[in-house]
């Protein structure tokens, strides 16, 4: 990986798409870490903190939210043309985030029954992740991303080392915890199993099942888990909707949308 | 007046009252007191003040990635069985601080907190979960390596074991040897009957704390020693149980009663490595770790050297690890076990093969958990049935 340990301070900048700025403000939220990272980078271009802003290139950029307008498309060459290693935090730029659930239905249809003159807004047919427009180094996961690998993150590439952010379960967190399953103790379809951990489990410890904020896990079986759901009781279409929200358009979980939408499946009732 | 002496191998009575005294006892020398709580619908390992607290008239229906709890009037204060959590929560914690290191003008200062840990009594404890609990010692405190914050843990901790006159149908510590009658590693064991507590002195520790409490004496019955026709009475309780564990058959409509075939375990693994069943056992399985971390003797742990931002606070971080996650098998150039299929079979090869090699032991107790606990139910006993029943030629 890229390191960009350099004698100056590295210059940090962060960009926003489509998205609700939650992102942005888990960083603002890092209290007490957020004067550290101050020491240890130059923040030149942070409009959600600072109105200074000092033009490119950056060492690391930090990029939220989706791909969603024509306009995005050039903006986010030219951020990546600027910044030499690029970091996307968070559901909406790492797979599109719940803006993408549009990508299933008409955009034009939308336009029509929300604004009074459709024609004033431009909008791509599909929300898409930064990924799928430009190459990515680094991927924080999460709606919200969790303040504290926001802070690893940090630290890491200012030393040069590799982030330590895990790609395996939300279980591995949940039973770290001492959290009861939700899943074998109450019977709710609980994402965990298949959704990459970083929450520290906070749904299931606060006794509801994971709703996947930090996308897909390493490896994910959403055919096996699902049908498991299913021989329990759960209908097709609440698991459904289980997969399509913050991450519904990441691969994954698009594809399980799909599959449970398109009525039994053989492999998955095997 | 009963006699105040105790020695390990005496038995004595108990009522409920006993049981709070003993509690009582406990905290006045300075112990943690943890035991079977509910709580979040299951029955966990919680601080326990009062015998109270303790899921009296509670039982637990377990099958494969299912643990439901129900109210049965009938049932006594331990007729539960095992929970998601064991001793391995509190001797081997999820994430622990090995060492603290601060910098100065001066120079790096070792700032580990030296105090030792708080001493720790544990009531409930199984047969399943001492034979875990020798199992972790012999990983943790045998051979030349001894993990010095385990054992630190490990000699400041004070057993109230039970005797399982219940067992769940994920239960199969009767084909790995391991109960359900508990022991040996107790400071005192528990049989539940008519209402009272029979209870077995098993150390000094143990023997020590049953003379305060008889010099003591419980209201209703002053810790009364038990006669040789009332122990062997006591003592056929357990083995009433095994023997019925032997005997349980599958019922229609009804969770399949476990049980492992061990006759030739390690041999029948090492030669089926190439067995389609792993193959068809991934497919199911998610590599979620569930298992693992529920085990009561899986070890495995990460190791990490953390700073903060200012670089003047360092601290070398364990937690748990597991050999599901791709984690585990990361190297230089590679990942060693890339499939499911592949980092299945070294779960399951290790846990009742080289489990044998490397410890004398089978790393398995039959306790159960990783069926209970597994979020689509794969039960290693069938798992091995499948490959016993058509072994790779
Ligand atoms: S509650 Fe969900 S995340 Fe936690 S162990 Fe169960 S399935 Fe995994
Ligand atoms: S496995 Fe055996 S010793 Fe353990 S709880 Fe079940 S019956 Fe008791
Ligand atoms: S392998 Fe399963 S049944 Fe055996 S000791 Fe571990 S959790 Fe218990
Ligand atoms: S066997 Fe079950 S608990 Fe273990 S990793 Fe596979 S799915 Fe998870």
């Amino acid at each position: 990986m890229t390191t960009v340990a350099t004698a100056k301070k590295p210059r940090l900048a962060v960009f926003k798409f489509a998205s609700c700025d939650g992102c942005q403000l888990q960083l603002l939220d890092a209290e007490g870490q957020l004067r550290a990272i101050a020491d240890q980078v130059e923040i030149d271009h942070f409009l959600e903190a600072r109105s200074r802003s000092l033009p490119g290139p950056y060492d690391i950029g930090l990029v939220e939210g989706s791909i969603s307008t024509p306009a995005d498309i050039p903006r986010i060459l030219e951020i990546r043309r600027q910044c030499r290693f690029l970091v996307t935090i968070g559901a909406c730029a790492t797979s599109g985030g719940i803006q993408a659930l549009r990508n299933w239905g008409q955009v034009d249809e939308f336009l029509g029954a929300v604004y009074a003159t459709p024609a004033y807004v431009q909008s791509l047919e599909k929300s898409t992740a930064i990924a799928d427009h430009v190459p990515v180094d680094f991927e924080l996961r999460g709606c919200p991303i969790d303040t504290r690998q926001l802070v690893e993150l940090v630290s890491a590439v200012v030393v040069g080392r590799r982030p330590r952010v895990p790609t395996y379960s939300v279980c591995v967190e949940c039973k770290m915890r001492g959290t009861v399953c939700v899943a074998v103790a109450r019977g709710i379809a609980c994402l965990g199993p298949v959704t990459q951990a970083g929450c520290d489990a906070l749904c299931p410890a606060h006794d509801r099942e994971c709703f996947g904020c930090f996308g897909p896990s390493q490896q994910p079986n959403l055919v096996s888990l699902n049908g498991f759901y299913e021989r329990q009781g759960a209908s097709r279409e609440r698991l459904g909707r289980l997969v399509q929200s913050f991450n519904a358009w990441s691969p994954e979980f698009h594809a399980e949308h799909d599959r449970l939408a398109g009525g039994p499946d053989t492999e998955a009732d095997r | 007046m009963p006699d105040s002496s105790s020695i390990p191998g005496d038995w004595r009575w108990l009522d409920a009252d006993g049981l709070q005294i003993l509690i009582d006892l406990l905290r006045g020398r300075g112990f943690r007191v943890v035991g079977p709580r509910i709580a979040d619908g299951a029955i966990v390992i919680g601080d326990i003040d009062s015998a109270a607290q303790l899921p009296t008239g509670w039982l637990d229906d377990q099958d494969g990635g299912s643990y439901r709890l129900r109210q049965d009037k009938a049932a006594g204060t331990f007729d539960h069985v095992v929970g998601p959590h064991s001793l391995k929560n509190f001797l081997f914690p999820a994430r622990e601080t090995l060492q603290h290191w601060t910098r100065d003008d001066r120079g790096w200062h070792d700032t580990t907190p030296a105090e030792p840990p708080r001493p720790l009594a544990v009531i409930g404890v199984r047969g399943c979960d001492l034979a875990a609990l020798a199992i972790q010692d012999r990983v943790f405190l045998g051979g030349d390596h001894v993990d010095p914050a385990y054992k630190a843990r490990r000699e400041r901790l004070f057993l109230l074991a039970v005797n399982c006159r219940r067992a769940a149908a994920t239960c199969f510590c009767h084909s790995m040897g391991c109960g359900p009658a508990a022991g040996p590693g107790f400071d005192l064991a528990l049989t539940e009957t008519d209402g009272r507590f029979a209870v077995e002195t098993g150390s000094e520790a143990g023997a020590a704390l049953l003379a305060e409490l008889a010099a003591r004496g419980s209201p209703v019955t002053p810790a009364e020693i038990l006669d040789e026709a009332a122990i062997e009475q006591v003592r056929d309780i357990p083995r009433r149980l095994g023997r019925e564990m032997h005997a349980r058959r599958a019922e229609p409509g009804r969770p399949v009663p476990r049980s492992l075939d061990t006759d030739g375990i390690r041999d029948l693994l090492f030669s089926n490595l190439e067995h389609p069943r792993w193959q068809q056992v991934a497919d199911r399985c998610l590599s979620c770790a569930n298992c693992t971390l529920v085990c009561p003797t899986c070890f495995c742990s990460s190791v990490s050297d953390v700073a903060d931002l200012s670089g003047d606070h360092a601290s070398r971080e364990r937690q748990w690890a597991s050999c599901f996650t791709l984690e585990h098998s990361q190297m230089h150039g590679g990942n060693a076990r890339p499939t499911v299929a592949s980092r299945y079979r070294q779960w399951l090869t290790h846990k009742l093969a080289g489990w044998i090699d490397q410890f004398g032991s089978s790393g398995c107790t039959g306790c159960g958990r990783c069926i209970t606990w597994c979020p689509v139910g794969i039960d290693l006993t069938a798992e091995v049935a499948a490959i016993r029943e058509a072994p790779t030629p």
